[in-house]
């Protein structure tokens, strides 16, 4: 096994975990650190595709700010005590869970089977289509119009978080 | 090296787990990063097609799920916030009249 594939095979082995960690966890807290974990695996496992600048930016604006938000947002809302979270087992949860099952089953059958076998190493040209200066070529350039609005996109949530936030509704 | 299918798998497996938080959790704000993880890992595949074709839009798509992701966790924590005010749960079965 080269360097590479330990790598990449201890970084998904991690990612896997944290992901069923956080569904099994009782505290949202707790939950949330696990997806932390996760999405820092998730940003190795960029780098591991010469996506040097996704990597980055991943851990900025996951890990460093929405996870955040998170953390605030549980602890501002107190929801430590999970008694009042009673998650029992109905007929509706076994019928979700067999579906999200069948859809697991499904889809890495497709990817397993159903991916073209000559995908077996990186396009030579990704290593330079990760740098900071591609990205950002091809952003000012072929994607200006789709960035510009992303601005008006953001304008719109910032309004809006602080409008629904602050709205004092029937008591 | 590591053949593109095991991206492909590993994605599959992380957006199937996200799936599965979403029908199963019952706390509103699990079910919320639950959906953060399902968008991780269409960013996961998006990249590794891109980077195995040779082909930089794959990397656009996902700066922009990725800005999208951000508004999306902002407003929607913002109405768990406002939520939580009126009725006291975050447990979105007790979240039923969608009138207010």
């Amino acid at each position: 096994m080269t360097f590479e594939q330990g790598v990449f095979y201890s970084l998904a082995g991690i990612t896997v975990f944290s992901a069923v960690m956080m569904l099994l966890q009782r505290n949202p807290v707790n939950s949330a650190l696990f997806l932390i974990l996760n999405f820092f695996c998730l940003g190795g496992l960029y780098l591991t595709l010469n996506a040097q600048f996704i990597a980055l930016v991943h851990i900025i604006v996951y890990a460093g700010a929405i996870m955040v938000l998170f953390l605030f947002v549980i602890m501002l809302l107190n929801l430590g005590d999970d008694k009042r979270l009673a998650e029992h087992l109905g007929l509706r949860m076994y019928l979700g869970i067999a579906f999200s099952v069948g859809l697991m089953i499904e889809l890495l059958y497709i990817f397993g089977f159903n991916t073209p076998s000559s995908y077996t190493q990186l396009s030579p040209a990704s290593v330079e289509m990760g740098t900071v200066e591609y990205v950002g070529k091809v952003l000012f350039t072929k994607f200006l119009f789709p960035f510009e609005i992303t601005s008006f996109l953001l304008l719109a949530a910032i309004i809006g978080a602080v409008l629904l936030a602050k709205k004092k509704l029937v008591q | 090296m590591i053949p593109l299918s095991h991206y492909l798998l590993l994605s599959a497996f992380l957006f199937s787990c996200g799936v599965l938080g979403v029908v199963v959790r019952r706390n509103a704000i699990i079910v919320f990063m639950c959906i953060e993880m399902m968008l991780n890992a269409v960013n996961l595949s998006l990249v590794a097609f891109g980077q195995f074709l040779g082909d930089a839009t794959g990397q656009m798509l996902v700066f922009f799920v990725m800005v999208v992701a951000a508004a999306e966790a902002a407003v929607g924590l913002a109405i768990i916030i406002s939520l939580f005010r009126n009725k006291q749960t975050v447990n979105i079965d007790e979240i039923n009249i969608l009138k207010w």
